[in-house]
C-alpha cells in the first residue's frame, strides 16, 4: 500500500527586500559597517568629482589656515587645501584596500584550492610556505621594505605589493581548510555519482558554499591592507608626496601641530581612519555571523 | 506515593521573524519516582523543547510563557538563575542528543567530572570527589582506568556510558535522556539501556526518555507520552499503548510498525506533520485522522482523564468514559 | 546467466603509521556474485566496524580493493575508462544514510536532480530534464509541486531521503546500494520509502544491496542476508529462516537485542559477555571470541562457513559436524 503525500500548506515567502530589512535588522554589525562604507564610498567619489586635485598637493593655497567657509578642513603648513587632500587619500587608501585585499583573497583562493583539493604535495608545499612565513611579524618586514627602498619607489602600488607579501597565507590556510572539510560532506561524494568530475566539483559544489569566507577573507584583507599602509605613513614610511591619512598625520606631527594649534590637521585624517578601520571590522564580524550558521540568531 | 514530578500547564513559543509559533501547548503530566517515561513524536513535536524547558534551558527566541515543573517538591521555574544552576545535576540532569559529542576532547575524562561536582561542591575534598567518580564510573560498568582517559580514546558506547555516569554523579530524582542511542548499534544500544535501567534504580531517580523508536520504549519505558505539534495527545502505561492504543495518532503509529508476523506489510500515515508556524485549525492532526469529525476542525481538544487514569487529547473521548 | 557484479575474495586492508604499521582488515576475503537477470535484494547486515561501509564504498568504485578484483559486466571496474567507465558510473548508484548531508545547502533540491540529467545527457531540452524530474518524483510518491524550487531546510527529512531516491531513479540503474537509508527518517515514514525501495526492484528490475544494522526493517525488505562481524562474514542465507531461527552466536545476539516494539518479546535472552572496552586483539581465530559466551578451544583457528541447510550457513565451530562451504560459493547460500 503505497501512501502518496498530501500537498502541503502554501510556503508564502515574503519578498527579497524585506527579507533583507529584517536580516539587517537581525544583523546590526553587517548593516551599520556596511553603510559606514556607503558613505564614506559616496563623500569620496563625490568629492573626486568635484574637486581640484591639485590643490591636494603642497604649495597650492593659502597654508595654515583654519576651517572655514572656504577650506572645510583647513590648510596645513605646506599650503595644500585639506579637503581635496582627505577626498584623495580616501581615494588611495581605498585603492591600496582594494588591491592588496584581492591579491591576497585571490591568492588565497587558488592555493587554497589546490593545496586541499589535490592534496599530496601540492599540499605539502604549500602548506608548508604557509607555516614557515606565517610566524615572521609583517610588520618588522614591511618597516625594513619601506625603509630600504629609494624614496622616490615608493608609491601607492609599491605598498600594496608590501602588504600582500606577508598577508596571503591567512586566506590561504582557511581556505584550505574549509575546503578539507568540504571535500568530505556527503554532497561531493553524490555529485561524483551523478557522474560530475573534479573540475566540476570545485567549481559548482565547493565554491559558491565558500563565497562566505571569501568574502570574509576579502574585508579581512582590506583592513590589513589599510592599517597597515596607514601605520606605515605615520612613521614616515609611506609615499611622501600623496595626502595619504597617514602621510597628513605624520607631516602634522613632524611640524608640530597641536603644540602650534593648527588642531585640525591630524584630527580629520585620524577620525577618517576611525571611521574606515571600525566599518570594516563591523562588516566583518558581521559577516562572521552570516557565515557560521550556529551563531545566527533566527533562521 | 507522591510523584517526583509533575508538570503542569508547561508553554513554550518560538518568536521568529515570520510569527509566532507555539512549541509546546500546555503541557501536563506527572512521574513517580523510579518510573520510567517515554515522550515519543516526530522530528519538530517538541519533545526536545519540553525537555530544555524543565531545563530552564530556552533560549531567545524561544520563550517559556507559563507552567510550573515540579522537581521532588520545588519549582523550577520559582528559583533564581542561582539556584537553577544548583539544582541542575544535583536535582534534574539532562543528557542532550549527541552528548557524546560533546565531551571535552581536550581534558581527561576524570578531570570533567570533577568539575561537575566541583561546581556545586567546591568544598569537598579531592580525594572523596575523585573516589565518587570511580564509583559512578563502575556503576555504567566502565573501568576505573577511563578516569585517566581522553574522549578519543573511547567507543561511542563508552562515552554515552561516560556521559550517563557524569549525569548520575550527584545522584538527580530526575534524569532526562533525550535519543541517547541513536548513533548507536543495536548491541551497544541495549548495553547502554540497560544500564540506565541499573542505574536509575541505585539512585532511585525517575527517567524520561525522549525518542522516536517505539521498539526502543516497548522495551524499556512503564509510561509512553505521544506528542504531536506541540500537543501532548494521549498518555498511557506502555502495556496499554501496544495493545490498545485510544488516540488516533498512537493508533497508526503502533499500526505502522514493522514486526515479524506482517512480513512486507507497510502501513504509513499519510500526509506530513504540520510545521508549528501554519497549524491547522482545530486538531493539528485533523487534516490526517481517519475519524476526524466536523469539531475537530474547529475546537481544540483538551486534555482529559479516562476512567483507567489515562489521558487523551481526543474529541472522541469525553471525561471519565 | 550473466554476472552483473562479481567480488572475487576481495580483502580491503587499512595500514595506519608510518614507523610502526599497524593494520585493520575491514573486509576479508568476501566473494559474492549478482545476477543481470533476476534482480534481487541482499541485506548487508552489521554493526559499525563489520565493514559494511567499506563493502558500500568498493560497490560504488570509490575506493579500491587491497586484493582480490570486483568485476562489472565482465570488465575490472578499477580498469575501466572512458564510455565504459560512464557506463558503470549510471548502472550503479546510491542512497545514503543522512537525507540532509547529500543536498549542496547553496542550491535547491532541484540541483541533486539536473546534475545527473546534464551529465549524461538525458534530455535534450529544459523542458525535457523537468518532465524526467517530475517523473520521477511522483515514482517516489511525491507531489512535485511541492518540491522543486525549494531549499533543502524547507522540505521534510522523509522527503529528502524520497528524493535521493527519485535521483537514484533518474540513472535507471542496474544496481543500488542503499546504506542505512532509512535510520535516520522518522520512524512513521520508514515503512513508505521502504515500499519505494521495493517497488524499484519489482517495478524496474533494480538490485538493491540493502545495508543495515537494523534487521527490523531488513527482514522486510530483502530476501537474503550476509551478517558481517570486523569485515568477516558470520551467517548468511535466506532472511527468514536466519531472523526467525539465528544460529550463530553473533547473529543471535544480534537478534536478541533488537528493540521489537511489542511487550511480549522482550530483548535480552542472550547474555552480553565483553562488559567494557571493545577488544581489539588480532587473533588469527574466530573474530567473535572475545564476545562470545560459547567460545571454546577449536575457536582459536579460523572458522570456515559450515553450511546448516540450502540456504542457511554459519561460521562457527558449533556446527563442525555440518560441511564446509568454500568463501566463493557464498552465493549459492543467498536465493533469489
Amino acid at each position: 500500500m503505497t501512501t502518496l503525500a498530501i500537498s502541503q500548506p502554501e510556503v508564502i515567502q515574503p519578498d527579497r527586500l524585506t527579507l533583507l530589512f529584517r536580516y539587517f535588522r537581525r544583523n546590526k554589525s553587517l548593516a551599520i559597517g556596511l553603510f559606514l562604507v556607503l558613505m564614506l564610498t559616496a563623500f569620496t567619489v563625490n568629492g573626486m568629482l568635484t574637486i581640484n586635485i591639485k590643490h591636494a598637493y603642497p604649495l597650492s593655497v593659502k597654508p595654515k589656515q583654519p576651517p572655514s567657509a572656504q577650506f572645510p578642513l583647513g590648510t596645513d603648513f605646506f599650503g595644500r587645501d585639506l579637503y581635496p587632500a582627505m577626498v584623495v587619500g580616501l581615494w588611495q587608501t581605498a585603492l591600496i584596500g582594494v588591491l592588496a585585499g584581492g591579491m591576497g583573497t585571490l591568492i588565497g583562493v587558488v592555493l587554497g584550492f589546490t593545496s586541499a583539493y589535490f592534496g599530496g604535495f601540492a599540499d605539502s608545499g604549500i602548506k608548508g610556505i604557509c607555516q614557515i612565513l606565517t610566524p615572521i611579524p609583517p610588520f618588522l618586514i614591511q618597516v625594513i621594505l619601506a625603509g630600504s627602498l629609494d624614496k622616490r619607489a615608493v608609491t601607492v602600488y609599491t605598498m600594496a605589493f608590501i602588504v600582500v607579501l606577508l598577508s596571503w597565507m591567512g586566506p590561504t590556510l582557511v581556505i584550505r581548510s574549509q575546503v578539507l572539510s568540504m571535500k568530505e560532506r556527503q554532497f561531493v561524494s553524490v555529485a561524483k555519482l551523478s557522474g560530475m568530475g573534479d573540475i566540476g566539483i570545485i567549481f559548482s559544489e565547493i565554491m559558491p558554499n565558500l563565497l562566505p569566507f571569501i568574502a570574509a577573507s576579502f574585508v579581512g584583507q582590506v583592513f590589513s591592507a589599510v592599517f597597515a599602509s596607514f601605520y606605515l605613513a605615520v612613521i614616515g614610511l609611506g609615499p611622501l608626496r600623496e595626502p595619504l591619512l597617514g602621510n597628513t598625520i605624520w607631516s602634522a606631527q613632524s611640524q608640530g601641530a597641536f603644540f602650534n594649534g593648527w588642531w585640525w590637521w591630524p584630527i580629520f585624517p585620524a577620525l577618517a581612519m576611525v571611521l574606515i578601520l571600525g566599518s570594516l571590522a563591523l562588516i566583518n564580524m558581521g559577516l562572521d555571523e552570516l557565515s557560521n550558521p550556529r551563531i545566527r540568531k533566527t533562521e | 506515593m507522591e510523584p517526583v514530578l509533575k508538570v503542569i500547564d508547561l508553554q513554550v513559543s518560538y518568536y521568529t521573524d515570520a510569527g509566532r509559533a507555539t512549541a509546546l501547548a500546555g503541557a501536563t503530566l506527572s512521574l513517580n519516582p523510579v518510573e520510567k517515561l517515554g515522550l515519543v513524536g516526530e522530528s519538530g513535536s517538541g519533545k526536545s523543547t519540553m525537555a530544555l524547558a524543565m531545563m530552564r534551558m530556552i533560549k531567545p527566541p524561544g520563550r517559556v510563557e507559563a507552567g510550573q515543573v515540579i522537581v521532588d517538591g520545588t519549582d523550577l521555574r520559582s528559583l533564581t538563575d542561582q539556584e537553577m544552576l544548583k539544582a541542575r545535576l544535583s536535582k534534574i540532569a539532562y543528557i542532550p542528543q549527541g552528548a557524546m559529542n560533546s565531551l571535552n576532547p581536550v581534558t581527561r575524562i576524570g578531570a570533567q567530572m570533577v568539575d561537575a561536582i566541583q561546581a556545586h561542591d567546591p568544598k569537598a575534598p579531592k580525594s572523596k570527589t575523585v573516589e565518587r567518580c570511580m564509583q559512578s564510573l563502575e556503576s555504567v560498568d566502565l573501568n576505573r582506568s577511563v578516569f585517566k582517559m581522553y574522549a578519543h580514546e573511547l567507543s561511542g558506547g563508552m562515552k554515552q556510558r561516560v556521559c550517563i555516569a557524569i549525569s548520575i554523579l550527584l545522584k538527580p530524582k530526575m534524569l532526562i535522556c533525550d535519543e541517547p542511542t541513536s548513533a548507536l548499534d543495536v548491541v551497544t544500544q541495549r548495553q547502554v539501556m540497560e544500564t540506565i535501567d541499573r542505574v536509575k534504580n541505585d539512585i532511585g531517580s525517575a527517567v524520561i526518555l525522549i525518542g522516536h523508536d517505539m521498539g526502543l520504549m516497548a522495551q524499556f519505558v512503564d509510561k509512553v507520552a505521544v506528542l504531536y505539534a506541540g500537543r501532548l495527545m494521549e498518555v498511557s502505561t506502555v502495556g496499554e499503548m501496544f495493545t490498545d492504543p485510544k488516540h488516533p495518532y498512537a493508533k497508526a503509529l503502533i499500526n505502522s510498525l514493522p514486526n515479524l508476523d506482517n512480513k512486507g506489510v507497510f502501513q504509513g500515515i499519510p500526509g506530513l506533520a504540520p510545521s508549528i508556524l501554519r497549524l491547522p485549525s482545530g486538531c493539528p492532526f485533523h487534516p490526517r485522522c481517519s475519524y476526524a469529525m466536523e469539531i475537530c476542525t474547529t475546537e481544540n481538544p483538551k486534555i482529559i482523564t479516562l476512567a483507567d487514569g489515562r489521558s487523551v487529547a481526543c474529541h472522541l473521548f469525553t471525561e471519565g468514559k | 546467466m550473466a554476472d552483473l557484479l562479481e567480488f572475487k575474495n576481495v580483502t580491503k586492508t587499512y595500514t595506519r603509521g608510518t614507523l610502526s604499521k599497524s593494520s585493520t582488515t575491514a573486509l576479508s576475503n568476501l566473494s559474492l556474485k549478482l545476477d543481470d537477470k533476476q534482480p534481487t535484494i541482499v541485506t548487508i547486515a552489521g554493526e559499525s566496524g563489520s565493514g559494511k561501509t567499506t563493502l558500500a564504498m568498493l560497490l560504488l568504485g570509490f575506493i579500491t580493493p587491497t586484493s582480490g578484483k570486483i568485476i562489472y559486466k565482465g570488465h575490472d571496474i578499477s580498469r575501466l575508462r572512458g564510455g565504459d567507465r560512464m557506463t558503470f558510473r549510471r548502472e550503479v548508484q546510491a542512497v545514503f544514510q543522512d537525507p540532509f548531508a547529500v543536498f549542496n545547502p547553496f542550491y535547491t533540491v532541484d540541483h541533486l536532480l539536473s546534475i545527473p540529467i546534464k551529465l549524461f545527457k538525458l534530455a535534450k531540452t529544459k523542458d525535457e530534464a523537468r518532465e524526467i524530474m517530475i517523473e520521477s518524483l511522483k515514482a517516489v510518491g511525491l507531489m512535485p509541486d511541492d518540491i522543486l524550487g525549494r531549499f533543502p531546510h524547507q522540505v521534510s527529512g522523509g522527503q529528502r531521503q524520497r528524493i535521493n531516491v527519485a535521483r537514484a531513479l533518474i540513472l535507471r540503474p542496474k544496481l543500488l546500494v542503499a546504506d542505512e537509508p532509512v535510520s535516520m527518517v522518522d520512524a512513521s515514514l520508514r515503512a513508505s520509502i521502504l515500499e519505494t525501495l521495493r517497488g524499484l526492484q519489482r517495478d524496474y528490475g533494480v538490485s538493491i544491496i540493502y545495508i543495515t544494522h537494523d534487521l527490523t526493517t531488513a527482514y522486510h525488505i530483502a530476501k537474503s542476508i550476509i551478517v558481517l562481524y570486523r569485515g568477516e562474514v558470520m551467517e548468511a542465507g535466506d532472511v527468514d529462516t536466519i531472523i526467525k531461527n539465528p544460529k550463530h552466536p553473533y547473529t543471535r545476539l544480534l537478534i536478541d537485542s533488537i528493540p521489537w516494539p511489542d511487550i511480549k518479546r522482550r530483548w535480552g535472552e542472550t547474555e552480553i559477555k565483553a562488559r567494557e572496552s571493545e577488544i581489539t586483539i588480532t587473533t588469527t581465530g574466530c573474530k567473535f571470541i572475545a564476545r562470545c559466551p560459547f567460545a571454546f578451544e577449536p575457536c582459536k583457528q579460523p572458522p570456515p562457513l559450515f553450511r546448516l541447510k540450502e540456504h542457511q550457513a554459519a561460521s562457527c565451530f558449533l556446527f563442525e559436524e555440518n560441511p564446509p562451504i568454500e568463501p566463493e560459493k557464498l552465493t549459492e547460500l543467498l536465493p533469489v
